[in-house]
């Protein structure tokens, strides 16, 4: 028995003026994180300051767009989807959904890679995965 | 400075409504406070430090304040931290005490969401505009119930947890909600029916999820000396520990939750280990959040909750863990989506030998009530007391 992702309707997200760069990179395809100058490290999600020093030291910088599947769990409402945590190759895990695959497929440890899919109208894609 | 002793739970209710088709959660607010305080001994105008949560109505605590016609405060705290907030509320409550900041205070807990036909657990749901986070989250369908599911997907994954172990918690929490003449589900069931039960967000079916129901619940505290003139059995703040937790910047580990730091402050504050502790109040929105906070709250090592809780080990009068014996969230209710409030009052009720006799635990002196509010594999809070009989 398989079920395959639903293309549910995505509503809008909530731009703000210190979020904004992520969502405009996302609109040109392209996945942000942050990373804290004062420590080298990478962090998410996006913000103005470093959760490691509080310092507004910190710049988006391009990930690689893979990683792993950490957890995950199929929501199985009347259109079904997956939430999860993917681990990028940066280190970092992000809140995200797994799309466009057999939803009773996923796994723990599965390779994944991201895609952007369409929300609400003016709004910026949401950062999603699929497996590899 | 230790709250070890400084103050008392002195009055305590329990709405018995789960469905407040009737009333709004004002009044609802002013039944369960009035209540405690029939339970107390005490009048409305005895108290001078008054703690409620962001589910209260209005701004802080000014609204209820006036509803309630609370006149002569002196002392006020909103913190709110979800359902866990009416366990800190408790310490919180003691410190204010201690420090002379009040003598007598009140905590209110009330709500209807299921009258108001509120999707709970399933349907995405945020605190308000400008949550930072919301906007890196919200739009992947983040909801209560997948959002604790994917801590149990972990769990198992790394410890072998198995939903059969999971299912022994609702086992348990039904085995206890049988003498509960107010909880929603009375009926005990068996590790067959949890795991059969349709799958709500996978690896937690609908059993392994507490019940949605309104009502609400009300605690007194007071300073020693007013405790020991009233009537009813003395019920001691032992210790008191409190924690958030989050994504660690990136650095998430959804397997463990904030008890495992809140619980060792409250143990250290009350001389105790959890070895003492005779009965224990553990939040249960979900069967996964009871299993990681006995583990975090050190009832049993790290990934062996799943052993710890099979076979009835927290069955009152059958295991060594007696849990939640008024059924809880599980089985019981779960009054404005908030657990914490019913978790100190069942506390109380054992501590005072006025639990029902069928799940009584004999000479019970030294009880512990945690709980987590927020969202477990996200940001939450912790909060942990520990109570003494005197």
């Amino acid at each position: 028995m398989a079920t395959p992702a639903s293309n549910r309707a995505l509503p809008a997200i909530a731009v703000d003026p210190t979020n904004k760069p992520y969502f405009d990179a996302a609109r040109e395809g392209r996945m942000l994180i942050g990373l804290c100058k004062d420590t080298g490290k990478h962090f998410w999600y996006p913000r103005g300051c470093s959760p490691f020093t509080l310092s507004n030291n910190v710049e988006l910088v391009e990930a690689k767009g893979t990683g792993t599947v950490y957890t995950f769990s199929v929501m199985r409402t009347k259109e079904p989807y997956c939430v999860a945590y993917v681990e990028l190759d940066e280190g970092i895990r992000v809140f995200t959904n797994i799309v466009d695959c057999d939803l009773d497929q996923v796994k723990i440890g599965q390779k994944v890679k991201v895609v952007f899919k369409p929300t609400t109208g003016d709004s910026p894609p949401a950062t999603m995965f699929t497996p590899v | 400075m230790s709250i070890n002793g400084k103050a008392y739970i002195v009055g305590a209710f329990e709405h018995p409504t789960r469905k407040a088709d009737n009333q709004s959660v004002a009044q609802l607010h002013a039944e369960v406070a009035y209540g405690a305080l029939q339970d107390a001994g005490l009048t409305k105008d005895d108290i001078d430090g008054f703690f409620c949560t962001g589910a209260a109505p209005g701004l802080g605590p000014l609204n209820m304040a006036d509803y309630l016609g609370l006149t002569k405060l002196r002392h006020f705290d909103s913190t709110d931290v979800g359902g866990s907030s009416y366990v800190m509320h408790v310490g919180h409550a003691a410190e204010a005490i201690s420090m002379g900041l009040c003598d007598i205070a009140l905590v209110t807990l009330a709500g209807r969401p299921r009258a108001e036909a509120m999707a709970t657990g399933t349907a995405p749901r945020t605190w308000g505009a400008n949550v930072p986070d919301d906007p890196f989250e919200m739009v992947y369908g983040r909801t209560v119930a997948n959002v604790y599911a994917m801590c149990a997907m972990r769990h198992m994954h790394e410890f072998g947890t198995t939903s059969e172990q999971l299912a022994w918690i609702k086992v348990a929490a039904s085995h206890h909600a049988q003498w509960n003449e107010h909880a929603m589900l009375r009926k005990v069931v068996t590790v067959e029916d949890v795991v059969n039960s349709p799958m709500v967000a996978d690896p937690l079916h609908r059993l392994d999820c507490c019940v949605i129901s309104d009502g609400g619940g009300a605690l007194i505290l007071a300073k020693p000396e007013i405790a020991r003139s009233l009537k009813r059995p003395l019920v001691k703040v032992k210790g008191h520990g409190e924690a958030t937790k989050n994504q660690n910047a990136g650095y998430t580990d959804v397997t463990f939750s904030g008890a495992r730091w809140s619980g060792p402050r409250a143990f250290e504050e009350a001389g105790v280990t959890p070895k003492d502790i005779q009965y224990a109040s553990i939040y249960d929105s979900f069967t996964i959040t009871v299993l990681m906070q006995l583990e975090d709250l050190g009832f049993c090592e790290k990934g062996q909750g799943g052993k710890f809780v099979a076979d009835g080990n927290l069955i009152s009068g059958v295991g060594k863990l007696p849990f939640n014996t008024d059924g809880g969230g599980l089985c019981n209710n779960h009054p404005a989506n908030r657990g914490g409030m019913t978790k100190v009052i069942e506390a109380v009720r054992q501590l005072r030998g006025e639990a029902h006799p069928k799940v009584q635990v004999p000479g019970c002196t030294l009880a512990l009530a945690h709980g987590t509010g927020g969202l477990l594999g996200t940001r939450h809070g912790s909060a942990t007391v520990i109570l003494e009989r005197e």
